[in-house]
């Protein structure tokens, strides 16, 4: 099986081959990341219309209570799985890991391709459930049973299918696409890419996606059982039940085990969508503020801890639901221990700006933007992690804004980020600086404008999940002000990312050329020959890597950064070493 | 699955001289698969410990399938060590009669899917009913995926001497051939052997 590349890499010819039918990873991760912005254009629209119902109540005839609840369950789905998930493992995932370690592609390019059309279907049947009788289902994104499949909520004789198929076909797309990811990064590294040379980009890609592998199987049990309930009369989560004055057929199921199954995979994908940002941010941070990350053995560390950590924490999702008082201290204690390495690499980030040498380019505001936006958010969690602060705040609009704050703008701003940084090597030219930095500052103070206010909101004690707070004496009439000031925010930062969209569009054709390397980078995918990268990424020859990804400032240099494949001494790893290593940690032996 | 001919076709792709990625790629996808057949008996045996668990009647059907898989993997290490000393002959056999055979279990599952309708327990008759017909038939799926991977191999093997491609496809099958039956083991015992007692005995201790 001695190939040489030449054989391997059949360039594809025709149309359809290079840009639709495609193996190469490339074009994959940019179909992924199209998909994913549209379908997230969508999940935006909904949740602009969600605002406009709550600032100002009763104005759009057309939002009832109906609509409301199926506005909210899908933007929630769609942002969580469709765009945060796909776009980083997909989209990022896809085209940074073999750039990153010097691969020629993925492992297994026709799987890579079949994850991605397995993928638009997931998005299609999905989108399809706004067409279907009924409409989407409005259950929430939980999908909690019993109500989630019982007349009375909307959609829920087809919409709630709908949503199980897609999500049972996602859960495949996601498998076939994670095999790829691991075994590329386990297996295909380039010459001297060791595992503790890999950017953090890579790390955090690499273990979110071990940690789909192993929580996305239990939401496949959790949605085919329930799907067995809606569809074939099984009783898995279903009690005896009246519904509407009917005694119904279902017996004997226990709905709070749907709960566990579902949080076991929810908590996770937390951090699946977490990791990822975490890497890229470490990337952007380092390369933009030309110094080396601060602890990179630790932040390594830290990636694989709270990946580990965060399979120990789900039942914090379930304290309302009520359980055992130990089981309670049990999660309450593991989610407060996940702050520690999280913490950590907030510090890391911190210290890795401090006294270096800043560049506010657009991906690098994005970067400190999230720094900010995560500690807030992250906070928060530390409040919310405690049974007995949680109970009362649970069900208020305090952990909307916890959640959002941490996982919803949080990782927004880093695919922003990452999308500036990568965009001149995706195709050759800079995005528009000016617009780019308009783009972020509204969308970071607007951010800031929606959910800051919703701490209070929730302090007050106004519950989420509601379509309109008519009648509650407790809830005073200036929170419906500001609810209008929110919405008013929400809409603002919602027209604005079509001047993102716009820029996007508008820079792939007549965006200033970019160079080979506009931001002086030191990681692999920014030395390819070409730009775009052609197929098979490196022409005749693989890179070899001599150095770790950060040597950025290195004293003595000639430039401000060293590449990992440049061969010359100085700089080194994480540990200063100045004995640059060969390391051939595998050698080119035939097979 | 097309694993097994994913690995011949694209290894060596991703690096130049890259030995095959088969074989960790077949693990990790047997990690997975673990991990969902783990979920779904973690919530099969806190069901189990429900009042109203009744459990199926053992067919003898059961033991038929049972045997006939266990000789579908025994045809597959059979080939695989057969094309191990370089017997085509012995090779093609064993890989040619360990798919029939696990199309014969298949068979058999439906069958003894029929004969539980027949007797009334149909899937939503009650929680064991449900939790046999989806555990079983999801098995089943794994089970044709694992034979669309057989028939590429077959396809591969069929006129060639033994190749190293050619071998890894066999092994890989034997192996999942091996992981699936390890799996059905499980859950015969999980669904009609150990006593529900002793298992809710062991994972309430545990």
């Amino acid at each position: 099986m001695a190939y040489s590349s030449a054989e391997q890499h059949h360039e594809p010819h025709s149309f359809w081959t290079r840009y639709v039918w495609s193996q190469d990873h490339k074009v994959i991760a940019v179909q992924y990341t199209i998909t994913a912005i549209a379908v997230g254009m969508v999940a935006l629209v909904l949740s602009n219309l969600m605002r406009l119902q709550l600032g100002f109540p009763g104005r759009f005839a057309f939002i009832d209570a109906n609509h409301y609840y199926q506005y909210v369950t899908l933007h929630g789905m769609i942002m969580v799985v469709y765009l945060l998930t796909a776009l980083f493992l997909g989209g990022f995932g896809n085209y940074l890991i073999p750039l990153m370690v010097g691969a020629r592609d993925m492992v297994f390019p026709l799987l890579n391709m079949l994850s991605y059309w397995v993928y638009l279907l997931a998005v299609l049947v999905l989108m399809a459930s706004f067409f279907v009788p009924g409409g989407p289902t409005g259950a929430g994104w939980t999908l909690y049973p019993p109500q989630s499949i019982l007349p009375g909520t909307p959609g829920s004789d087809w919409g709630i299918i709908l949503m199980l198929v897609s999500l049972l076909i996602f859960i495949v797309a996601a498998t076939m696409g994670g095999l790829n990811y691991v075994i590329t990064v386990l297996q295909a590294r380039t010459r001297g890419m060791t595992l503790m040379r890999m950017p953090l980009t890579v790390w955090g890609i690499f273990v979110a996606t071990i940690m789909a592998l192993l929580a996305f199987p239990s939401l496949f049990v959790s949605g085919v059982m329930l799907l067995f309930d809606k569809v074939l009369g099984t009783s898995f989560f279903m009690p005896a039940i009246v519904s509407m004055g009917q005694a119904l057929s279902y017996k004997g199921g226990s709905p709070i085990l749907f709960q566990h199954l579902f949080w076991f995979f929810g908590h996770p994908e937390v951090y699946i969508v977490a990791l990822p940002a975490f890497g890229i941010v470490s990337d952007l941070i380092s390369t933009h503020s030309r110094k080396k990350i601060f602890g990179y053995h630790m932040m390594v560390w830290a990636i694989v801890m709270i990946g580990a950590l965060s399979f120990v924490v789900w039942a914090h999702h379930m304290f309302v639901s009520g359980m055992n008082p130990y089981f309670g201290f049990f999660f309450a204690t593991t989610t407060l221990i996940i702050a520690v390495p999280t913490a950590i690499k907030v510090y890391n980030w911190v210290l890795t700006l401090w006294h270096s040498d800043i560049h506010l380019s657009v991906p690098m505001l994005f970067a400190i933007g999230f720094i900010s936006t995560f500690l807030i958010g992250g906070l928060t969690g530390l409040f919310l992690g405690n049974v007995s602060v949680d109970i009362p705040l649970s069900n208020t609009y305090f952990v909307v804004a916890h959640f959002h704050m941490v996982m919803g703008v949080s990782p927004i701003l880093v695919i922003f980020g990452g999308l500036y940084h990568w965009f001149p090597k995706v195709t050759g030219r800079l995005m528009n600086e000016t617009l780019g930095k308009l783009h972020f500052w509204v969308t970071f103070l607007g951010t800031y404008a929606i959910y800051f206010p919703m701490h209070y909101l929730g302090i007050l004690g106004m519950p989420r999940r509601y379509y309109a707070y008519d009648n509650y004496a407790f809830i005073p009439a200036s929170a419906q002000q500001l609810n209008a000031f929110i919405t008013v925010a929400a809409l603002i930062v919602g027209v604005t990312q079509l001047v993102f969209l716009y820029n996007l569009v508008h820079s792939t054709f007549r965006g200033r050329p970019a160079g080979s390397n506009p931001w002086r980078a030191t990681t692999l995918e920014w030395q390819t020959p070409e730009t775009p990268p052609g197929h098979g990424n490196w022409g005749a020859e693989q890179p070899e890597v001599h150095r770790w990804a950060y040597d950025y400032s290195v004293p003595g240099m000639a430039q401000d950064f060293v590449p990992q494949n440049s061969a010359v001494a100085g700089g080194g790893d994480d540990h200063d070493q100045t004995v640059v290593k060969a390391a051939p940690r595998r050698g080119r032996k035939k097979t | 699955m097309s694993l097994a001919q994913s690995a011949r076709h694209d290894a060596g792709g991703a690096r130049d001289g890259m030995p095959s990625a088969g074989k960790p790629a077949l693990w990790v996808f047997m990690g997975v698969v673990t991990v969902l057949f783990a979920q779904f008996l973690h919530a099969y045996i806190v069901r189990m410990g429900y009042a109203d668990w009744q459990r199926l009647p053992t067919l003898p059907t059961v033991w038929l399938n049972t045997a006939l898989l266990l000789l579908s993997s025994a045809a597959l290490q059979w080939a695989q060590v057969a094309g191990r000393h370089g017997r085509r002959a012995g090779m093609r056999g064993g890989l040619f009669l360990g798919g029939v055979l696990a199309l014969a279990f298949l068979a058999g599952q439906l069958w003894l899917w029929r004969q539980l309708t027949a007797l009334d327990y149909v899937i939503a008759s009650g929680p064991a009913s449900s939790f046999f017909y989806l555990l079983s038939g999801l098995h089943g799926i794994h089970l044709i995926g694992g034979l669309v991977a057989w028939g590429m191999t077959i396809r591969r093997v069929g006129h060639n001497d033994v190749t190293a491609d050619g071998l890894l496809a066999v092994e890989l099958c034997a192996r999942y051939w091996h992981f699936l039956l390890a799996l059905w083991l499980v859950l015969l015992g999980l669904l009609f052997i150990v006593p529900p007692a002793t298992i809710l005995a062991i994972c309430s201790s545990a």
